[in-house]
C-alpha cells in the first residue's frame, strides 16, 4: 500500500504557493530569498517522487543539480543583499526603487 | 504504515513552510525553515532516496541554513512591522493556483506507463551507488558544468562581499 503521487503533488504545490506567497507578501529580503529556498524544495520534491514512481533515478539526479544551483543562488543572493545593506543600511525592498518607475 | 509517515511529514512541511512565511523575525523564520529540511529529508528516506536525504541534511541545513543565518546576525535586524501592501491579491492569487493545481493533481486522470529512455532500479543496488553511476556516464557534462556553476558563484559572493576591492587593487 504505496503513497499515491497525487499526494506529493498537493504537498509540492502547497509548498510551491506558499514560497510564492512568501516573495509577494514579504518585504524583509532575506525571507523573499528563504521563500524562493521554499520553491526550489517543493520542485525537489516533485521530482523525487516522479523519481520513485516511474523508477527512473534520473529524477534524482536533477535533485542534485538543483541542490547545486540552490548554493549557489544561496552564496551569491546573500552577497548581494550584504551590498545592498552597506549601500542604503536596510534590507527593506520597499527602499530599492532606483529601477520603478 | 506509509501513509502515516507521509501524513506526518507533509503536515510539519506544510506548517513549517507557512511559519517561514508568516513570522516576523527572520531568525524563526530560518529556524523553522531548519525542521521543514529536516522533514524534507524524512520525505526522501520514505521515498528510497537515501543518499539526497543525506545531502539535504548536509547542504541545506548545515551549509545554505548556517549561511543564512550568520547574515541575520551579521545584518542585526529588528522585525519588521506589517506585511507587503500586495497582501490581499498576493493570497488571493496564491489561493486561485493552489486550487487549480489541486484540482489537477487529484482530479485528472493520471498516465501509468512509465518514462522511456534509461530505466534502472531506484531501490536495488544501492541508491547512492545508482545516481553515482548515472551521475558520472550519462550527465557528466552538467555535471562539470555545475561545477563551473559554484566555481563562478564562489568568485562573484567574494567580490560581492568584499568592500572596496578594486580600490585596493589601485592603490597597490
Amino acid at each position: 500500500m504505496t503513497v499515491p503521487i497525487s499526494y506529493y503533488l498537493g504537498l509540492s504545490a502547497v509548498v510551491f504557493l506558499t514560497g510564492v506567497v512568501g516573495v509577494l507578501i514579504r518585504r524583509n529580503i532575506i525571507i523573499i530569498l528563504l521563500s524562493v529556498e521554499l520553491m526550489l524544495n517543493a520542485t525537489n520534491i516533485n521530482f523525487v517522487a516522479f523519481s520513485q514512481y516511474f523508477q527512473n533515478v534520473a529524477g534524482q539526479v536533477f535533485v542534485f543539480f538543483a541542490l547545486t544551483v540552490a548554493a549557489a543562488e544561496v552564496a551569491v543572493g546573500l552577497a548581494i543583499i550584504i551590498a545592498l545593506y552597506r549601500a542604503r543600511s536596510t534590507i527593506n525592498v520597499e527602499e530599492f526603487r532606483l529601477l520603478k518607475w | 504504515m506509509e501513509h502515516v509517515f507521509f501524513f506526518y511529514f507533509a503536515a510539519v512541511i506544510v506548517v513549517t513552510s507557512v511559519l517561514v512565511v508568516a513570522l516576523r523575525n527572520p531568525v524563526y523564520s530560518a529556524l523553522s525553515l531548519l525542521i521543514m529540511f529536516f522533514h524534507v529529508a524524512g520525505l526522501y528516506v520514505t521515498l528510497h532516496a537515501e543518499f539526497l536525504a543525506a545531502v539535504q541534511i548536509i547542504v541545506y541545513a548545515g551549509a545554505i541554513l548556517v549561511l543564512y543565518l550568520f547574515v541575520v546576525m551579521l545584518l542585526n535586524v529588528k522585525g519588521e512591522d506589517r506585511y507587503h501592501a500586495q497582501l490581499p491579491v498576493a493570497g488571493l492569487l496564491g489561493l486561485l493556483l493552489l486550487a487549480e493545481v489541486l484540482i489537477l493533481a487529484f482530479a485528472a486522470g493520471r498516465p501509468v506507463t512509465t518514462a522511456d529512455g534509461v530505466r534502472q532500479a531506484v531501490a536495488e543496488a544501492g541508491n547512492t551507488e545508482a545516481l553515482g553511476e548515472l551521475l558520472y556516464s550519462t550527465y557528466l557534462f552538467p555535471f562539470e558544468v555545475a561545477s563551473l556553476i559554484l566555481l563562478v558563484a564562489m568568485i562573484g559572493a567574494i567580490i560581492l562581499a568584499k568592500r572596496d576591492i578594486f580600490d585596493r587593487t589601485v592603490k597597490e
